[in-house]
């Protein structure tokens, strides 16, 4: 079972991309949960949502407490205490930022880590260029995908299909493209240098 | 069909396949997304023949329920917490009358204090209303027992409400598999009422029973109750003709057969009971797990036959009889009467407290060599206790407990009296 956790403000569509995460990997033809953290959620204060996905039916209804992979929708939010609790030693993060891990202060905690698997990708500005609004949500999810080769781009775009329609649609899709390609660049010239 | 949908979702869709004529919506979390589902559809015209009516309270969406179905429609409404309390007395008369309404209940904590986060007490509080309760496992327990719930209710002319664990079910993205509307019709006929109002053929729905007869109205409503313990395992068994699925059953056991542990539960906490229950298995422990579906009518028989062959009984339930101990407890006792098993009762989970996987193996180990009180608190903060308990000691004016609780905690800005 591999166990995502995303971080992010209200109204940056946390439980939507966890939603959305978990209907992609449906379309794959496996099984996956998606929740919030049940938090009585406003817009601008921290959200949590989890995604589940196996290959077996999930019983298991307690929130993720050892994620796999961490998804941080807004950068402001590493400063909170918790928001690497319980992440699994090499699990992936990738983090919505112009910035690199060394320039957000990351690079001493994060220094045993597998730096394959951190990843930044400026979905934000993503959003605004191919979406016309500030919505990071979904082009994170072409990151986690280019990162983490968990879920298919290919089932990401199907499973915005389904959700939107018309222009949203589109400018969805295009960003969700554009940051797999950016982490899948990144990738690509990380292996390059090594 | 299969789908990923929300539960909520998943409910409002299967209801809408049961084909009710009138639906009675007043919002309050975590039931708000089924009936603002329900009213998407009947705005649409996707379902059609039905009348969707905002009401001005819970007390209110009860009761044009009963006038709906005693008008002679299928009447369904959604609740939770507060909201089934605030209708308490027209619940009472839906039973009463013999009026076979479904009701939802998204289950969640009882305030005060104010949460609106999952735990049992809100259904567990009508256990003696006189409706039926069936309380779901997963997403598509949920939304098959709704439309097993109909076909019940109407047979029996008695209530039922499907309880489902609020956000924990409700607003979860699961795979559920969607029954067609051909198989619902084949499975649920239309509604042909035991009483209902019509001019043609008036009578009266409501008489005042006076102590020569109230006696034998109220038994009759124990003894259709009891036929429902005969009818849930026959209606269940057509369900699986026609749906192939297994769901409803009064009673569900898991790996039971040798076990000399049993867990006791009700709800979404099964499932992480099970995955619990799978790695003790693979360590060599006997245990196993008692799932109770329907827990009115308690199912005394199918409870006992589940148990008899057990060293011990750990009832894990998310609710507090407050002065007792638990509600599910005290109803598998009776079922244990004559039996000599040991018996705990463990209350967890109140007002949304996660059940972890963790605490469950630390528990179940603990239980396994009776090394558990009789009745506990799964991941109780025992000092956040003590020092309110020293506080009230020492000082008289020792204000609010929950404020007192949280500024402890340190989620209320510290401030001094």
């Amino acid at each position: 079972m591999f166990q995502i956790r995303i971080h992010g403000r209200g109204g940056q569509g946390v439980v939507t991309a966890a939603e959305m995460l978990s209907i992609a990997a449906f379309g794959e033809g496996r099984y996956a949960q998606a929740f919030p953290s049940f938090g009585s959620e406003r817009t601008g204060a921290p959200v949590v949502a989890f995604c589940r996905i196996d290959d077996k039916e999930i019983r298991l209804h307690e929130p993720v407490m050892e994620p796999d992979a961490l998804i941080i929708q807004d950068p402001t939010l590493l400063h909170q205490a918790d928001i690497f609790a319980g992440l699994k030693h090499d699990g992936y993060i990738l983090i919505n930022t112009n910035r690199s891990f060394d320039e957000l202060g990351l690079a001493d905690f994060l220094k045993d880590w597998r730096h394959d698997r951190l990843r930044t990708v400026s979905a934000t500005d993503l959003s605004r260029k191919h979406i016309g609004r500030p919505m990071p949500n979904v082009p994170l999810l072409g990151g986690f995908a280019a990162v983490s080769g968990i879920i298919k781009l290919e089932s990401l775009i199907n499973a915005i299909k389904g959700k939107f329609s018309g222009k949203v649609a589109e400018g969805n899709i295009a960003a969700v493209t554009a940051a797999f390609n950016s982490v899948a660049a990144n990738i690509e010239e990380a292996r390059s240098h090594a | 069909m299969l789908k990923q949908i929300e539960g909520s979702r998943a409910v409002a869709e299967a209801v809408a396949l049961c084909r009710p004529e009138v639906i009675c919506a007043y919002p309050i979390s975590p039931q708000t997304h089924i009936v603002e589902g329900l009213g998407e559809m009947v705005k649409s015209g996707e379902l059609k023949h039905c009348e969707f009516i905002n009401v001005e309270s819970e007390f209110a969406a009860m009761s044009v329920a009963i006038g709906a179905s005693a008008a002679g429609a299928r009447a369904y409404t959604a609740t939770a917490s507060q909201g089934l309390l605030f209708m308490a007395e027209a619940v009472y008369n839906a039973s009463g009358l013999g009026l076979p309404i479904v009701m939802t209940v998204a289950n969640r904590a009882v305030g005060a204090p104010i949460n609106i986060w999952n735990d049992h007490s809100d259904a567990l509080s009508q256990r003696d209303s006189g409706w039926i309760q069936l309380f779901a496992e997963t997403n598509q327990d949920a939304l098959d027992l709704h439309i097993l719930a109909f076909k019940l209710a109407e047979e029996l002319s008695l209530p039922i409400m499907v309880c489902m664990d609020g956000f924990i079910l409700t607003h979860a993205f699961e795979r559920i598999d969607m029954p067609s509307q051909e198989q619902v019709d084949a499975y649920l006929p239309p509604y042909a009422p035991r009483q209902v109002l019509d001019p043609q053929a008036p009578v009266s729905i409501g008489a005042m029973v006076g102590p020569e007869a109230f006696m034998e109205v109220r038994y009759l409503a124990h003894a259709k109750q009891m036929q429902a313990l005969d009818l849930i395992p026959q209606l269940t068994t057509e369900f699986k003709t026609q749906f192939g699925r297994d769901s409803g059953g009064l009673t569900r056991t898991y790996c039971a057969e040798d076990a000399d542990t049993l867990i006791v539960a009700m709800g979404s906490v099964l499932g992480t009971i099970k995955d619990v229950v799978d790695e003790m298995r693979t360590d060599g422990h006997k245990i196993g797990v008692l799932g109770i579906t329907t827990f009115r009518p308690f199912p005394l028989a199918a409870v006992q036959a589940a148990l008899r062959d057990a060293k011990r009984v750990v009832v894990l339930e998310k609710n507090l009889a407050i002065g007792l101990g638990g509600i599910v407890s005290t109803n598998v006792r009776m079922a244990l009467a004559a039996l000599s098993i040991g018996m705990y009762t463990v209350v967890a989970g109140l007002g949304g407290r996660a059940i972890t996987k963790k605490s469950l193996h630390a528990l179940f180990r603990k239980a396994e060599k009776d090394d558990i009180e009789l009745l506990s608190f799964l991941d109780l903060d025992q000092n956040a206790v003590d020092k309110q308990l020293e506080r009230e000691r020492n000082t008289r004016r020792c204000g609010p407990i929950a404020e007192n609780l949280l500024r402890d905690a340190g989620i209320v800005a510290a401030r001094n009296y």
